[in-house]
């Protein structure tokens, strides 16, 4: 799969390393800046923990490497060779699958259609409603997550139950690279415990790289290995796990807020 | 007639007695709940049809009656708010389908008359149009960002313009070229409903069983989540509108064929406004997401009814809007309560 460097150009760094680097990334909304000449670099087989505070442009950076928007500048380099994600689809295409914050449920739709959704299996020109249910509850029971029925809508599952389908859905297509935006967030702690149990199993087996953004430092710690601190659409820190601790992640933003609080005060005090 | 009424009831009642057959007692008592829209839509469309029977008799039963009420009556309002139904699931509107079922048969009749087209060509003409209208819809709809509510105002009055200009408010004759071909489209006396039944059964079968229809009611569902699973909204809008339009052109030509002429009258409004009040008392949602083939098309067969038997026994057409009025209110209602109830047992 790795594109041979050319010859007269340096040997990428790490090779075999790298599955994917955001090389200078800006994202720009009108006057908005989210993202500034932002680098980052996931190796293969590995938990990128993805960290910061609420606003400091961590989904955009996911939503820029799933391919649901392109980035102002920068550069995308998926396995040593630069790609322009032209859509969801096309960046599923090449291996990159994300869970959402929002999770991208569809109320209205049962358990399986959801977890089928866009990726049906079809007999041309009718979706394949039995193999779906059938995998589907397969699925779900092979990860331990507990359901009514798949044929219930997903509007009447709790918070987790519907979570934890928006992650299988990403898990069991595949991907290469997983992106999870908050995964845990409206988690009860059975099935916190569940996610994160697939997320370690997942990592045993190696086959996807994962770039997690997660706002409980403990479950970040337990999960990556390695934190990447974005702070106003920047990274601010990069370091192995085994070098930092939830401690020092919680002072290094609470620092940053503190910060931006007494600048401010400076500022009005001088007003 | 009594036949075709009953292969109808056959052929949508077989799904509902299949889905509900698996499953716990609580489960079936839910799934009836949450397909009671279509069945109560249906019961009424039989109450109705019953009463003309008993009250009426052979002044109901006949023939001629019964094609008028089949064909004339029902079959355009069915065939209209299948697409209507598929745009607002997903969350739009067309109120300009009507004025393509007036002008389709004039483009014909232009092409045919003033430029020398073959009929048949004519007639394909005159359904591209539709699908035309339907993309112009889509343009201003998804490329531009016009709410459709006002795009098709806009492209409805336009067209309404395009038929009084071009015809000069003059009515015309049918172009002899495609009279044969009338035949099957409307000149047999139950070929219009035979129609309305096999699309109905068709966008029933897109809207439940293909990709189309579970990215139709995802769009409408959930817009954002349905664009971050990487579904191109924009292409099911287009389409929607698209298809919408060819079936108001199709109905335009139906229409054509059945009284025989060409009128500046028959484009306007009350076609789309009977669509969607079908849609509507057949549990469609205006709010996207929600919505049944199935319940549009006995919603529509509740208004032919109404249409037609009003008349026979001795009331005008004028208190006929009252009913119909009333009925909206009454589908309504019902869906909100139907809705809160669903919730409630859910949780």
């Amino acid at each position: 799969m790795r594109a041979t460097t050319p010859p007269g150009q340096p040997e990428l760094i790490d090779p075999g390393g790298d599955v994917v680097r955001c090389e200078h990334i800006s994202k720009r909304y009108g006057a908005v800046t989210a993202l500034t000449d932002v680098n980052l670099r996931l190796k293969r087989g590995e938990v990128l923990g993805l960290i910061g505070d609420n606003g400091a442009g961590k989904s955009t950076l996911l939503k820029i490497l799933c391919g649901f928007q392109p980035p102002t500048s920068g550069r995308i380099v998926l396995e040593g060779k630069e790609v322009t994600l032209k859509s969801v689809d096309h960046a599923r295409s090449l291996g990159i699958d994300a869970v959402y914050q929002d999770l991208a449920l569809i109320n209205q739709l049962t358990v399986y259609q959801n977890m089928f959704l866009n990726r049906e299996k079809i007999r041309w020109p009718l979706v394949r409603n039995g193999i779906m249910r059938k995998e589907a509850r397969e699925r779900l029971d092979s990860i331990g997550v507990q359901i009514p029925s798949v044929n219930a809508p997903v509007a009447t599952l709790s918070g987790g139950q519907r979570q934890a389908i928006a992650v299988a859905r990403s898990v069991f297509s595949d991907p290469k690279i997983l992106l999870l935006d908050e995964p845990l967030a409206a988690m009860g702690v059975k099935e916190g415990a569940i996610i994160l149990d697939l997320i370690t199993r997942l990592k045993r087996e190696g086959n996807v790289s994962i770039i997690m953004i997660a706002h409980n430092y403990a479950q970040v710690i337990e999960v990556c290995d390695r934190i990447n601190l974005i702070q106003g659409g920047q990274i601010t820190l990069d370091k192995p796990t085994s070098e930092t601790s939830a401690e020092e992640l919680t002072e290094l933003v609470v620092e940053e807020y503190r910060k931006a609080l007494e600048e401010r005060q400076r500022a009005e005090r001088s007003a | 007639m009594s036949e075709t009424a009953e292969r109808t009831v056959g052929q949508t009642g077989a799904p509902q007695r299949g889905s509900t057959g698996a499953g716990g007692a609580v489960l079936r008592a839910l799934r009836l709940l949450g397909r009671q829209r279509e069945a109560t839509v249906f019961v009424i469309a039989v109450a109705l049809f019953l009463y003309f029977v008993i009250d009426k008799g052979s002044d109901f039963t006949s023939k001629s009656n019964q094609v008028l009420l089949w064909s004339d009556f029902t079959t355009p309002i069915i065939i209209i708010a299948l697409g209507e139904v598929f745009l607002l699931i997903c969350g739009e509107i067309d109120l300009s389908v009507g004025f393509v079922v007036g002008f389709a048969p004039y483009f014909m009749h232009f092409l045919t008359d003033y430029y020398g087209f073959p009929g048949l060509l004519a007639i394909f003409f005159a359904l591209l149009l539709g699908l035309g209208v339907g993309l112009v819809n889509g343009f201003f709809t998804v490329t531009i960002g016009v709410p459709s509510f006002i795009t098709t105002l806009g492209t409805g009055f336009v067209l309404l313009g395009l038929i009084d200009t071009t015809s000069h408010d003059q009515p015309a004759q049918v172009p002899a070229d495609v009279l044969g071909i009338g035949k099957w489209i409307a000149n047999y006396a139950w070929a219009p409903i035979i129609w309305a039944i096999l699309l109905t059964a068709v966008f029933h079968v897109v809207l439940t069983r293909t990709r189309w229809g579970l990215h139709t009611v995802s769009a409408g569902g959930n817009l954002l989540g349905a664009r971050e699973a990487g579904i191109n909204v924009g292409r099911i809008k287009y389409g929607n509108f698209m298809v919408t339009g060819l079936l108001g052109a199709f109905v335009g030509l139906q229409q054509m064929y059945y009284t025989g002429n060409i009128s500046p009258t028959l484009g306007s409004y009350q076609w789309m406004f009977y669509a969607v009040t079908a849609a509507v008392i057949g549990g469609t949602a205006m709010l996207g997401g929600v919505g049944t083939i199935i319940g549009a098309f006995f919603g529509a067969v509740v208004l032919g009814i109404l249409l037609d038997g009003f008349p026979l026994i001795g009331v005008s057409a004028d208190p006929l809007f009252i009913i119909f009025g009333a009925a909206i209110l009454v589908a309504m209602v019902a869906n909100v309560q139907l809705t809160k109830l669903r919730e409630r047992g859910q949780r």
